[in-house]
C-alpha cells in the first residue's frame, strides 16, 4: 500500500504534525459545541480507517461494516453498566479493548459466512448479515432496547490518574489516544506478512494460492482485524455518547462509512482520514445550512467516482510529484480560472435547487428563500430566468475554462518526464 | 528404484460430454527437466492445472515424491512443494516487484499468516528476495509495480515468484510464449539456472527451446500422451511424426 509516499521523512513529519494538532485542538478552538465535533470526527476516523482494510487493503466491498461498529458499541454500553453495578473493577477507560474483542468476535462470527467468497457475492452477503442485524436489533430488546436503545453513565467505576471521564474534555483526549494507537497499528498491520498478503489476495487471489495461501483464511483474518477496530471506534462511541441505538448499526451508517473512505482515497492508508473528517464536517455543518444537504452529499460521491476514483488522498498525491519538481505553481492560472467558471455553475445550480426544494417542500413558509444572503422571490419568474442563465452561462465557462488544466497538466508531465533519468 | 517426483496415473478430466485429458500417466524423476509438447488444444494448460490442483480431474491420480496429492487445494498442493507460473502472466499487479518476490517467499519461509513482524524486515526473506531478483535480473526494477512492467519483465517475475519458494518440482507453462529470438535466449538460460537441482516440467511451443533445455519430452495429442523419450527418441517418433511433427513442422 502507498501510503507514505511524500517521502519517508516528510511522511512521519506530516503524522506527528496531525497527532499535534489533534491535541491542541481543544486549546486552538475552545468551544463545547466544537469539542463536541471533534469527539465525532475522532471516533469515525478509527471507523473509517477499519473499514478501509476491508476496501482499500484486502479489496473486500462491505455494505455492513456499521454491524461490527454497533454491536460492539452495545457490548460496550452493557460492560459499563456492569461497572455501575460494580460487578465488574475495570477503568471504563480500557471498555474500548473489550469492545475490540466483541468486534472481532462478532467478525470472526460472521466473517467465516462472508469471506468464503468476495467481489460481488460478499459484497451481497455482507448486505444481507447488515439488514438481518438490523431486524434483530429491533427483536432483542434486551440487548439492544428497542427503539429507545441503551444509556449507560460512563462516570462510573475505578479511575486511572484520576481520570473519571466526567469533563467531555477527558473524553476528547481518550478518544485521541485511542484513536492514535489505533491508526498506528492499522498502519503497522499493512506493514506485516499477514497484511501484505491481504493486499496480494486483493491483486490475485488465485496466484495468492499458488504461493502457499489460502485466500479464505487470510480474508477472514482481515475482515476480524477489521472488525476489532470498528469494535474500538463502536466502544469510543459508547464512552462518548452513553448511548446506542438500532440506527448506529443500521445499513445507512454502513454507508455513511464506504462514502468516506472513498472519497478520501481508498489506495492511500491516510485517505479514511481525510474522508471522515470532511464528510463529518459537511454533515455537520450542511445539514444547519440546507434541507438539501444529503443531495449534495450524494452529488460529491458521484463526482468523486465518475471524475477521481481514486478520492481525495489520491488528487493529493497526484499533485506531490510536480510539487517536489517545484513547477507547482505552472497549475494556478488555469486552476483559478476553472474554480470560477465552476463556482458560477454551482451557484447557479445550487441556486435553483434550492428554489425547487423550497417551493417542493418548504412551501408552507411562504414565497421568500434566503439564498446566498439574498432574498428571493421563487413565485418570481425573474428569479428563475437569471438562476438558469447564471447555471448555463457557469456551465458552458466550464467546459471553455476546463481543457486548460488538461493542458497544464499535459505541459507538467511533460516536464516531469523530462526530468527524470 | 526411486520414487519419481511427479507421477501421474490415468489421470482424466472431462468437461461436460467432452474428454480434454484421456487418461494420461507419467512419471518424472527427481532432477529431470521433462517437456511436454503438442499442439494447440491438446490440453496441455489442462493437464497442468490438474496436477497444480486448479481443477479437480476426473479421475486417475496425482502423486508428489510419492504421495498423493489428487484433488487438493492448490495452497496444500503448494506446501507439499509444487510450484508452476502460468501461461499468460498471472502477477500481484499493484504490488511492487519485490514486494511480488516477497510475498511468494512468506509462506515457505515460515511466516505464514504472522501480524506480529514488519514483512519487509525478516532478514532470511529479504536475502532470497534479492537472491531472486539478481537471478531474474530484476534487481533494477525492483520497486515499479508489476502491472506496468514491460511483457519480458513480466515473464521473468512469472518464473521469479514460480522458483522463489524454492519447491523442488516446478511447472513452467509456456516461459516464452511471445517472446523475441534474444528475450527467449535469456528465458532458456534463466530457467536452466533457476531449476539446478530441481524437477522442472514445461509446456513449451517453441521446439528450439525444448530440445535446448529438456532431457525428456512427452507428446499429448487429443488428450493422451502418444510418446515420451529423449529428443532424438521423439524426432525419430514415427507416431509423434504423424501426429504431430510433420503438421506442426509446415505450419510453423
Amino acid at each position: 500500500m502507498t501510503s507514505l509516499s511524500i517521502g519517508r521523512h516528510a511522511g512521519q513529519i506530516v503524522w506527528f504534525l496531525a497527532i499535534a494538532l489533534a491535541l491542541l485542538l481543544p486549546e486552538l478552538i475552545p468551544s463545547k459545541t466544537a469539542l463536541t465535533k471533534m469527539c465525532l470526527i475522532g471516533i469515525t476516523i478509527v471507523f473509517a480507517l477499519s473499514y478501509n482494510i476491508l476496501l482499500g487493503q484486502t479489496g473486500l466491498l462491505s455494505f455492513g461494516h456499521a454491524v461490527y461498529f454497533g454491536l460492539s458499541g452495545f457490548a460496550a454500553i452493557h460492560l459499563i453498566n456492569l461497572i455501575g453495578r460494580h460487578q465488574l473493577p475495570i477503568p471504563v477507560l480500557i471498555v474500548p479493548l473489550f469492545a475490540g474483542l466483541a468486534g472481532a468476535a462478532f467478525g470472526l462470527l460472521f466473517g467465516i459466512l462472508s469471506t468464503r467468497r468476495h467481489g460481488t457475492a460478499f459484497a451481497m452477503i455482507s448486505l444481507a448479515i447488515a439488514e438481518l442485524v438490523a431486524a434483530s436489533s429491533l427483536i432483542l430488546e434486551s440487548f439492544f432496547g428497542g427503539e429507545s436503545g441503551v444509556t449507560t453513565d460512563r462516570s462510573v467505576g475505578p479511575t486511572l490518574f484520576g481520570i473519571d471521564l466526567v469533563p467531555q474534555i477527558q473524553v476528547y483526549y481518550l478518544i485521541v489516544g485511542w484513536g492514535v494507537l489505533s491508526a498506528i497499528t492499522m498502519y503497522a498491520f499493512t506493514r506485516t506478512p499477514l497484511g501484505r498478503m491481504a493486499t496480494a489476495v486483493r491483486d490475485n487471489p488465485e496466484r495468492a494460492e499458488f504461493i502457499g495461501y489460502s485466500p479464505q483464511i487470510v480474508r477472514l483474518l482481515s475482515f476480524i482485524v477489521s472488525a476489532f477496530f470498528a469494535g474500538v471506534a463502536g466502544g469510543l462511541a459508547a464512552i462518548n455518547y452513553e448511548i446506542m441505538t438500532a440506527t448506529n448499526l443500521s445499513t445507512a451508517a454502513s454507508g455513511s462509512v464506504l462514502i468516506m473512505t472513498y472519497i478520501g482515497g481508498a489506495s492511500f492508508f491516510y485517505g479514511p482520514v481525510i474522508g471522515a473528517i470532511v464528510i463529518s464536517l459537511i454533515q455537520l455543518s450542511l445539514s444547519d445550512v440546507t434541507p438539501a444537504w444529503l443531495l449534495y452529499l450524494g452529488l460529491l460521491f458521484v463526482i468523486t467516482v465518475l471524475f477521481a476514483p481514486t478520492g481525495i488522498a489520491g488528487l493529493i498525491e497526484r499533485h506531490l510529484p510536480p510539487l517536489r519538481a517545484r513547477v507547482l505553481h505552472h497549475l494556478i492560472p488555469s486552476y483559478l480560472l476553472s474554480a470560477a467558471a465552476g463556482s458560477v455553475f454551482a451557484v447557479g445550480a445550487i441556486a435553483l435547487l434550492e428554489m425547487n426544494y423550497h417551493v417542493t417542500l418548504n412551501a408552507h413558509e411562504g414565497p421568500l428563500l434566503r439564498l446566498f444572503w439574498i432574498q428571493v422571490d421563487t413565485t418570481q419568474p425573474l428569479a428563475w430566468g437569471v438562476a438558469i442563465l447564471v447555471t448555463v452561462c457557469g456551465f458552458f465557462l466550464f467546459r471553455r475554462t476546463w481543457p486548460l488544466v488538461g493542458g497544464a497538466w499535459n505541459e507538467i508531465d511533460s516536464r516531469l518526464r523530462k526530468a527524470a533519468p | 528404484m526411486k520414487e519419481p517426483a511427479l507421477a501421474l496415473t490415468d489421470l482424466r478430466k472431462d468437461f461436460g460430454k467432452t474428454s480434454i485429458i484421456r487418461g494420461v500417466s507419467l512419471s518424472v524423476v527427481a532432477g529431470e527437466r521433462h517437456a511436454i509438447i503438442g499442439p494447440n488444444g491438446a490440453g496441455k494448460s489442462t493437464l497442468f492445472h490438474l496436477i497444480s490442483g486448479r481443477f479437480p480431474p476426473s479421475g486417475g491420480t496425482v502423486a508428489l515424491h510419492g504421495h498423493d496429492i489428487t484433488g487438493l487445494k492448490p495452497s496444500a498442493i503448494n506446501r507439499r512443494g509444487l510450484s508452476r507460473s502460468f501461461q499468460v502472466s498471472n502477477l500481484f499487479p499493484r504490488l511492487s516487484v519485490s514486494e511480488n518476490i516477497r510475498c511468494a517467499l512468506l509462506w515457505s519461509t515460515g511466516y505464514r499468516y504472522c501480524f506480529w513482524r514488519w514483512a519487509d524486515r525478516l532478514s532470511d526473506v529479504s536475502a532470497k528476495v534479492e537472491d531472486v531478483l539478481t537471478r531474474t535480473g530484476l534487481s533494477g526494477r525492483r520497486d515499479v509495480l508489476a502491472g506496468v512492467l514491460s511483457y519480458a519483465d513480466q515473464r521473468a517475475l512469472e518464473i521469479g515468484i514460480a522458483i522463489a519458494g524454492g519447491a523442488d518440482v516446478v511447472l513452467l507453462d509456456e516461459p516464452t510464449a511471445g517472446m523475441s529470438h534474444s528475450e527467449t535466449r535469456r528465458t532458456i538460460d534463466l530457467i536452466r539456472e533457476v531449476t539446478i537441482g530441481k524437477t522442472l516440467v514445461m509446456v513449451e511451443h517453441d521446439m528450439g527451446v525444448v530440445f535446448d533445455l529438456a532431457d525428456r519430452i512427452s507428446v499429448l495429442v487429443y488428450g493422451e500422451i502418444i510418446a515420451t523419450g529423449t529428443a532424438s527418441e521423439i524426432r525419430a517418433s514415427k507416431a509423434v511424426q504423424d501426429a504431430y511433427l510433420g503438421t506442426a513442422g509446415t505450419a510453423h
